[in-house]
């Protein structure tokens, strides 16, 4: 996966949790950063898809691997 | 008058597992701008208390799963909801389910707007002083200036 100027270790963590702590750690970054998101919720796929859709963050690109799922969110 | 989206939720019930549903989804629209407002009448008043004390109960609530097969009559034994709420506890935090003082923190941070019922206060002798700081209190008409310009709007 590409360069990231942040990182968020959601694992472990449960709806909502992955999206609310990316939504605060994405408050504090600026217009254009990429967050580096880490969670193991398998419902957290569809979550951040559709997180990415409502608030215009985009979602660059995301992957499973060995049961953990990664996403690179860009900053709006 | 702002351009946000905005949900309306209406929260009556006061156990443990139905604690969940008007937090997750309040905490949820916070984050993706929804503007949020959640009322809180009868049993859902449990939901604002400084130390919350929910409990989850399998008794008339035949979809809950149980760990062993056991008889309703059994399920009202002295002790029986304590020992369910700590093994349900349990299990949400083995599954790092968020616990409810958190969820309703998350709330909080995001500017969710908490109204109490007054009238189902008085009704339960309940006192301001039992509920977290932040709450507003007011009544039907309250809930419709706010529901009636709403987008969504939930009865949990």
């Amino acid at each position: 996966m590409a360069e990231f100027d942040q990182e968020l270790d959601a694992s472990g963590l449960n709806c909502p949790l992955p999206i609310l702590r990316a939504k605060k750690t994405l408050a504090s970054m600026s217009s254009g950063q990429v967050l580096h998101i880490i969670a193991t919720d398998p419902g957290a796929v569809k979550d951040f898809e559709a997180f990415a859709k409502q608030t215009g963050n985009e979602l660059l690109e995301h992957k499973e691997e060995g049961g953990k799922f990664f996403f690179h969110m860009r900053k709006a | 008058m702002s351009d946000d989206k905005k949900l309306a939720i209406i929260a009556t019930k006061g156990t443990l597992d139905w604690a969940y549903p008007p937090f997750i989804l309040a905490s949820t629209a916070a984050a993706l701008g929804y503007e949020t407002q959640i009322f809180f009448t009868f049993y859902g008043l449990q939901l604002l208390k400084k130390k919350p004390d929910l409990k989850v109960t399998s008794l008339g609530n035949p979809g809950m799963p149980m760990p062993v097969p056991m008889p309703v009559l059994a399920q009202a034994l002295p002790g029986m909801q304590g020992m369910m709420t700590a093994m349900m506890k349990q299990k949400m935090k083995s599954k790092g389910v968020a616990s409810i003082e958190d969820l309703r923190n998350l709330c909080l941070e995001a500017e969710v707007t908490m109204v109490a019922c007054q009238m189902t206060v008085d009704l339960f002798d309940m006192s301001r002083e039992d509920f977290i700081d932040g709450v507003s209190y007011g009544g039907a008409a309250t809930f419709f200036e706010f529901a009636g310009e709403s987008d969504i709007c939930l009865f949990i």
